[in-house]
């Protein structure tokens, strides 16, 4: 039953290079059909939490279940067929093809050949798919990085940056796809420093520092978590805006007034209480814009505030 | 299709696309036929076959050029795709690790034999028609390229061990010549000089046998030079060979065991690699 329910199973995970821990006791659950985006500095860990969970390295620690198994035994070798991983520098054999190394991949994981067509006009490669793989540019790479991650419609995807060094047009395309494995229920655990490209586009965010877990859940849930303020920006007819604030009173957290509009911040638990007074003003009021507290505002809150 | 048979074609595919084949099938032939030549100059009209002859020249000369080519092949197996990070990606596909190393040693032993099978095969044929030989020669001679190809898969065997335990492509590469000087150069010079000290003549006949035959390179020598009478009159070895006193299968299985034990050390320490 537990199977069902998550993809990806962590408990008190903690791994050691040397003196040196990498992964500090770290608590994650990613169930089935989520999308999980993993933020932090570089060498906070985030590779390493990546490689635990492909079983490239053993935890000192702790607990692993990946898909209902455990990554290091040898039964899971077969498991990995369900899994689509692109690893941060992606590299292949020089000498081949784009469709060669694509194939030999798909040969490996058991899928049929012909998915190796679809595959690379779906990364924008059909053009460059019987050229050899030195020829190719960071971005040609990156996209076959992603086709074979994409082999056999996996039912867990590992992305360790995926859209570095991708220029933004090639970026917009790569979210594109990711999007579409999301709709079809395929379980993704992201790792990025594209903050506010995948803020909206995954379910939760996990943010890592040396290792530590600090704080994962949706972007409304950190939001909270923080206690950063909310902004808004009241909009109201010319020459209105002192009324408003006499309305709003004192301690609503105005800072800054014009002509027309009125700038205000507030935590999380006063904005519905603002926005209903503000709507009783009725007419006056033109526009209300909320700006949420964003994801670089919620990372630079955690990466300051929690010393570890 | 096998993730053995995968992984083999993958290596054979480079060895084609990287001339390796061609370049050792090049190599190998040319030697050959080379050899032959000289060799059968001397020879002339006496009774020493051609083939025999071309054996005995190619032993010797095996003897030097497979291992390196072999260990040349071999020694940036691991190392060379841990460095490039393709190993990385591969250790995420449904492959164990053995499987890895059993595929690489499946694929590199097929270009091992393709180049002798052509090199040595085609050789053997030129002069077979040229001069025509009997059964027992021929098969002195398949005996050889078999034995050849074994000392091959001893010393691809050995460039795994390597692989495996190194950090760096460049360090694999000293260990590799390290590895090929002493097994084919320094191991018969201690030899050589420890019979020569040895006034006492404290090392006993049989501990002589078993000192050289423990050499995957000696053991190679030795079963070809003395394992057919005809090849081993050719080569002078003729009451030599009843001296050693080595059962041809014992050499046989000491080079079997050559390849075993490394191939099996290499899949321990590569599951004990963490990435």
């Amino acid at each position: 039953m537990k199977n069902k329910q998550a993809a990806i199973e962590l408990e008190g995970v903690v791994k050691r290079y040397g003196d040196k821990v990498v992964v500090n006791d770290v608590d994650l659950t990613i169930k089935q059909g989520e999308c999980l985006l993993l933020v932090g500095h570089n060498g906070a860990g985030k590779t390493t939490l990546m490689k635990l969970i492909l079983g490239l390295t053993r935890a000192n620690g702790g607990k692993l279940r990946v898909l209902g198994d455990d990554p290091t035994r040898v039964s899971s070798v077969v498991s990995r067929g369900q899994l689509g991983f692109l690893p941060e520098l992606v590299a292949f054999q020089q000498a081949m093809t784009g469709k060669e190394v694509l194939t030999f991949y798909a040969r490996l994981k058991g899928c049929p050949v012909k998915q190796c067509n679809d595959l690379l006009e779906r990364v924008g490669l059909q053009t460059a798919a019987n050229q050899r793989v030195q020829t190719y540019s960071k971005g040609m790479r990156q996209r076959l990085g992603l086709a074979q991650a994409l082999l056999g419609d996996p039912k867990l995807l590992l992305l360790d940056e995926p859209t570095t060094g991708l220029d933004p047009s090639l970026r917009q395309h790569f979210y594109n796809i990711i999007g579409d494995m999301q709709a079809k229920g395929t379980t993704s655990l992201i790792s990025s420093h594209a903050l506010n490209a995948f803020e909206t586009r995954v379910d939760r965010i996990a943010m890592m520092k040396s290792g530590h877990l600090l704080a994962c859940g949706s972007l409304t849930e950190l939001g909270e978590q923080t206690a950063l303020p909310i902004k808004m920006r009241i909009t109201v007819a010319e020459g209105q805006t002192s009324r408003l604030a006499e309305h709003l009173g004192d301690n609503s957290g105005i800072s800054q007034v014009n002509g027309h509009s009125v700038n205000l911040e507030c935590v999380n638990d006063d904005k519905m209480i603002i926005i209903r007074r503000i709507a009783e003003l009725g007419d006056t009021v033109k526009n209300i814009d909320i700006i949420p507290p964003r994801l670089d505002d919620i990372y630079s809150y955690y990466m300051q505030e929690h010393i570890t | 299709m096998s993730v053995i048979t995968i992984l083999a074609m993958k290596e054979i595919r480079d060895g084609l696309r990287n001339r390796w084949i061609a370049a050792t099938v090049l190599l190998l032939t040319s030697l050959a036929l080379a050899l032959y030549f000289l060799g059968s100059a001397p020879t002339g009209n006496v009774k020493a076959s051609s083939l025999d002859v071309t054996v005995v020249s190619l032993v010797n000369l095996s003897v030097y050029l497979l291992p390196l080519i072999a260990l040349m092949l071999s020694f940036d197996a691991l190392v060379g795709e841990f460095e490039r990070g393709s190993m990385l990606l591969l250790l995420t596909y449904p492959v164990s690790r053995w499987e890895i190393v059993v595929g690489k040693f499946v694929g590199h032993m097929t270009i091992l034999l393709i180049a002798i099978l052509i090199g040595y095969g085609g050789t053997a044929l030129a002069i077979a028609l040229a001069t025509g030989s009997s059964a027992e020669h021929w098969l002195a001679y398949i005996v050889m390229m078999a034995s050849s190809w074994l000392l091959g898969g001893v010393f691809l065997a050995l460039g795994y061990v390597i692989s495996s335990l190194v950090q760096e492509r460049a360090t694999a590469l000293g260990a590799a010549i390290g590895v090929w000087l002493t097994a084919v150069v320094l191991y018969d010079f201690a030899l050589m000089g420890v019979l020569l000290a040895d006034r006492e003549q404290a090392i006993s006949q049989n501990l002589f046998s078993a000192l050289l035959a423990i050499n995957p390179t000696d053991a190679y020598r030795v079963f070809n030079l003395t394992g057919f009478e005809s090849v081993s009159q050719v080569a002078g070895m003729a009451n030599i060979g009843v001296k050693f006193d080595l059962d041809p299968w014992l050499l046989l299985t000491i080079l079997g065991m050559w390849v075993v034990l490394p191939v099996t050390i290499t899949i321990l320490r590569f599951d004990r690699r963490e990435l």
